[in-house]
């Protein structure tokens, strides 16, 4: 099957899809955007987590038919050129990234959280996160960064 | 120009590894960004699954559904014929030798024949158009088995000779005994006598990023191989005799790694995908799913093990009979340094004049055991620390000060003779670790606060807090003889005006952050901002392993000193320029410096159009092997410790914990990245967190049970607490920098101090883990 979809604001297509591909496949395999990444294509893991007209989802679990005429903005699609979004930025400085598989899922998922929340709470920030596997850092640096991307969102004019 | 990576022959394929400019300007002690932490959150960074290369074909991986079976015959003739079907492959079409493995006993086939020997066992290969033409033709191939009683009980394999060999070399990979002194003379004495039989289950290094790489044939009829691995070199001395290759055929570049944890440190798909390419003269990919991740890697071994403590009634240690028996599956992997672990560190940190100890590695039809972070020490630590707290019970003492009269320190002796060289200063530690404020009492009224979070059905009237201790001893860099080296390759010149610095070693990255001080190394030696990194590959010398928590030690090792090559040839340089000799140079702030007479010329200047190059080798200390009948020698070449305590809310009704807090102490020797350290520290204490309380791989007649992160839980950000971590930096003189390996030690001590919190809550012995709730509310 064909499936047209706009993704990080560009209309891409892709031809001869098997339909039993997901989301997930189309955007690695199809059109060249393997930042979201495999890590359990169970729905388990958060690590291939992609907003579908705005809200995140496990694009492992999306079947690739379903985003036909829809809006899909992944990891790739944050950053303003090389300017990087406050998260990402974060993520870097405060040493939540180390082998780096989780990050794109986790980097979408606190983008949500920082756009939709002024100044979460750890909470807050630790129930946002809850589905996203991380099997390096123990999570303190990730939610350093989180606290440190939200607050500079908040101080920002 | 810095060179681009000239190895490969074939194709390259898209998003293959290139050379990474380190940001910022940091050196050795500073914490700069990691080098690949940009291209990470833009998900730009190329992971060994995220290759793709034109014509490229799928290929997957045939297992045996049985723990144990005769292979009758496999048809392949359907699979071939399905459409979009390039290749399937059997045993018969292994180019060289049919085995492989990392150890001298290489026994571990291709693909199998004659019989499986584990549930998940390859058995066939199939290359395809699309991931799904390949499962599909996989359907169809035909294996004929005779399925035959699998042996699944360890201590059967161990001791009962009548059971059926899993290896033609009979059940035992390894018998270590350790003999200290006289245990029989020491019961007569022993005023306190404490025992007790304890369980590790199958812990599962659970790295994110599934085994997958893409191997691309070469002109040379050899080819090229994008794999993330732990260690690029010993892939290769494996990988080449079953291809029938001679090594210089083989193009080995290490791709983006997803974690690794020991998983990485046996091969999965390697020459499996070399076999399809080099057969369909087209590029072939694999990626395992999660499922097929947890049949193609190895993991920690299985324990079981049976302590006995006979002390004074002051709680000194006068004696420890022990028995570890662990369970390597059906091949033999790393079990053999396993082994050795746990008989060297068998009662870890502690000082003890008569000691017994035995430890087995067995073969059994269960899935193959192998490399995980700790591994050997951390089944004993936990074994050990418990009888620590049932030793510091039956003396009336607390947890702290029973380990404090039998700590170890610098001066003395481990169970094997070997005397510890450099400081270890645990009974300060220990004493760090208990003065550290603690955290505040529960506040029920959050839901969120109590054990079960908003899973919770009470008011939290059952909810128990316990406080426990635990510490843990690892041996650092390869021990026993093995000759354990890196190689680095750093180039000096001027590039667009700047002097710039090349690194280049085998050495993986796995998220260790290796990268990030390899360039900070560059910058303190070389006196330079830039630098740069070669992608880790074999067209430089061997770096070892990633693990062993040895690569900041061994490969930093290497870049120190071969940056210090190049220096002396900058000065050299320096003294042909100025036409005289110098004896005190250095290299700082970009400039060559005279300490009498100050600056003398920007690096540039004296540079100009010299390339300056230089390759190094860094080996530790030797070491030796443990006397095959008393299990002394000086075995490790550095000992590291850290020490835990875990603070945990235990609904005893409901079987839930939650871990309020986890504080940890360790030496490091010296910080060569703090914020990389941190993260190991508490990586490596989640690791050990999730094996107290969550993560099993349950194993049934040889057949897993979860193969999923749906059945296999790992720590969430929910079960993981605060922690709280204090570093002591006393350095030890033969390392570089005076440092101690970090990424381990966490591992150890985290597991037993959280049990140790939950038997104080709960008042139960606890004697296995990871914790059921079963085991917590004792009904089990």
């Amino acid at each position: 099957m064909r499936v047209t979809f706009t993704v990080n604001g560009r209309q891409e297509t892709a031809d001869d899809v098997w339909e039993g591909e997901s989301l997930l496949y189309v955007l690695r395999e199809r059109v060249g955007l393997p930042g979201s990444k495999n890590a359990c294509e169970q729905g388990e893991c958060g690590s291939c987590t992609v907003y579908l007209d705005g809200v995140p989802v496990c694009a492992c679990l999306v079947a690739a038919g379903q985003v036909e005429g829809r809006q899909v903005r992944t990891v790739e699609g944050l950053a303003d050129g090389d300017r990087l979004h406050p998260v990402q930025e974060a993520f870097v400085e405060c040493g939540a990234v180390q082998c780096g598989f989780c990050t794109p899922g986790l980097v979408v998922q606190a983008h949500d959280l920082v756009e939709r929340v002024p100044q979460p709470s750890d909470a807050e920030i630790r129930e946002a996160l809850a589905g996203n596997l991380c099997r390096c850092t123990g999570y303190e640096k990730i939610l350093d960064a989180v606290r440190l991307a939200a607050a500079r969102k908040a101080a920002a004019p | 120009m810095i060179e681009r990576n000239t190895l490969r022959q074939g194709t390259v394929p898209d998003r293959a590894p290139r050379e990474i400019t380190a940001p910022g300007t940091g050196g050795v002690g500073d914490s700069p960004p990691r080098p690949d932490g940009t291209l990470k959150v833009r998900g730009e960074f190329a992971y060994s699954s995220d290759l793709w290369a034109d014509g490229m074909l799928w290929g997957a991986t045939l297992r045996s559904p049985h723990p144990r079976a005769r292979i009758v015959s496999i048809d392949v003739a359907a699979a071939l014929a399905h459409p979009g079907v390039a290749a399937v492959l059997t045993h018969e079409d292994v180019p060289g030798r049919r085995h492989f493995g990392l150890d001298h006993t290489a026994d571990q086939p291709v693909l199998a024949f004659g019989e499986v020997r584990h549930q998940g066992e390859p058995v066939a290969l199939v290359a395809a158009d699309h991931p799904e033409t390949a499962r599909r033709a996989m359907e169809r191939i035909r294996v004929e088995y005779e399925v035959l009683e699998p042996l699944t009980d360890a201590r059967r394999a161990a001791f009962d000779p009548s059971c059926p060999p899993v290896q033609p070399r009979g059940n035992l990979v390894r018998h270590q005994p350790v003999r200290v002194g006289d245990v029989d003379a020491a019961k007569e004495a022993a005023e306190v006598v404490v025992s007790g039989e304890y369980r590790v289950g199958v812990q599962d290094q659970a790295f994110l990023g599934p085994e997958s790489g893409l191997a691309v044939p070469a002109e040379d009829g050899g080819v090229d191989l994008y794999v993330a691995t732990q260690w690029v070199h010993n892939d290769l001395k494996q990988i080449a005799p079953c291809l029938g290759l001679p090594e210089e055929r083989i193009r080995m570049t290490l791709s983006g790694v997803g974690g690794a944890f020991g998983g990485r440190e046996d091969l999965s798909m390697q020459i499996h995908a070399a076999m399809l390419a080099l057969r369909t003269g087209r590029p072939v990919k694999m990626v395992y799913n999660r499922q097929e991740s947890f049949f193609g890697h190895v993991h920690r071994h299985p324990a079981e093990m049976r302590y006995e403590y006979g002390a004074t009634r002051g709680g000194r240690l006068l004696y420890a009979d022990v028995e570890i028996l662990l369970d390597g599956g059906a091949y033999t992997s790393s079990t053999m340094n396993v082994v050795a672990n746990a008989a060297s560190l068998g009662v870890g940190p502690y000082v003890i004049p008569n000691i017994r100890i035995d430890a087995y590695g067995v073969y059994t039809n269960n899935p193959p055991c192998g490399a995980m972070r700790g591994f050997g020490a951390v089944q004993a630590c936990f074994a050990y620390e418990s009888m620590m707290d049932r030793l510091a019970e039956a003396c009336g003492l607390d947890p702290i000060t029973v380990r404090q009269i039998n700590a170890v320190s610098q001066g003395s002796a481990l169970a094997t003779g070997q005397v510890v060289a450099a400081p270890l200063p645990m009974a300060e530690m220990l004493q760090r670790a208990a003065d550290l404020p603690m955290p505040l009492p529960l506040d029920a009224s959050d839901i969120r606060d109590l054990p079960g979070g908003v899973s919770q059905t009470t008011r939290g009237e059952g909810v128990r807090r316990g406080v426990g201790y635990a510490v843990g001893l690892k041996n650092i860099c390869f021990s026993e003889g093995f000759d354990d080296y890196s190689t680095a390759r750093v180039r000096l010149e001027v590039v667009g005006g700047r002097a710039t610095a090349l690194v280049h070693t085998a050495a993986a990255e796995v998220g260790q952050g290796l990268v990030t001080l390899q360039a900070q190394i560059a910058r303190t030696e070389l006196g330079v901002e830039q630098v740069v990194i070669h992608p880790a590959d074999n067209g430089v010398g061997d770096a070892g392993s990633s693990s062993a928590s040895r690569q900041s030690y061994m490969t930093g090792g290497a870049v120190m000193t071969a940056c210090r090559a190049v220096r002396e040839r900058v000065f050299a340089l320096a003294a042909a320029r100025f036409g005289r000799a110098y004896d005190d140079l250095s290299l700082s702030g970009g400039k060559v410096v005279s300490a009498s007479e100050g600056a003398l010329a920007a690096i540039e200047e004296v540079l100009g159009d010299a390339v300056v190059e230089e390759v190094r080798e860094y080996h530790h200390a030797p070491t030796e092997r443990m006397d095959p009948v008393t299990g002394r020698g000086n075995s490790h070449t550095q000992l590291a410790l850290c020490v835990h305590r875990a603070v945990v809310d235990v609904d005893v009704e409901l079987g839930l914990v939650k871990v309020v807090e986890l504080a940890a102490v360790q030496d490091v020797g010296r910080i060569l990245n703090r914020l990389s350290l941190e993260g190991q520290i508490h990586g490596g204490s989640a690791q050990g967190l999730g094996l107290a309380l969550m993560e099993e791989i349950v194993i049934t007649d040889g057949r897993v049970r979860n193969p999923s992160f749906t059945d296999y839980l790992i720590p969430t950000i929910l079960d993981m607490p605060p922690m709280r971590l204090d570093i002591l930096e006393n350095a030890d003189p033969r390392a570089p920098y005076g440092l101690r390996g970090a990424g381990e030690p966490p591992t150890l001590s985290s597991t037993p101090a959280v049990v140790a919190a939950v038997r104080a809550a709960t008042g139960l012995p606890l004697t296995r883990v990871p914790l059921r709730p079963e085991h917590v509310t004792g009904i089990a």
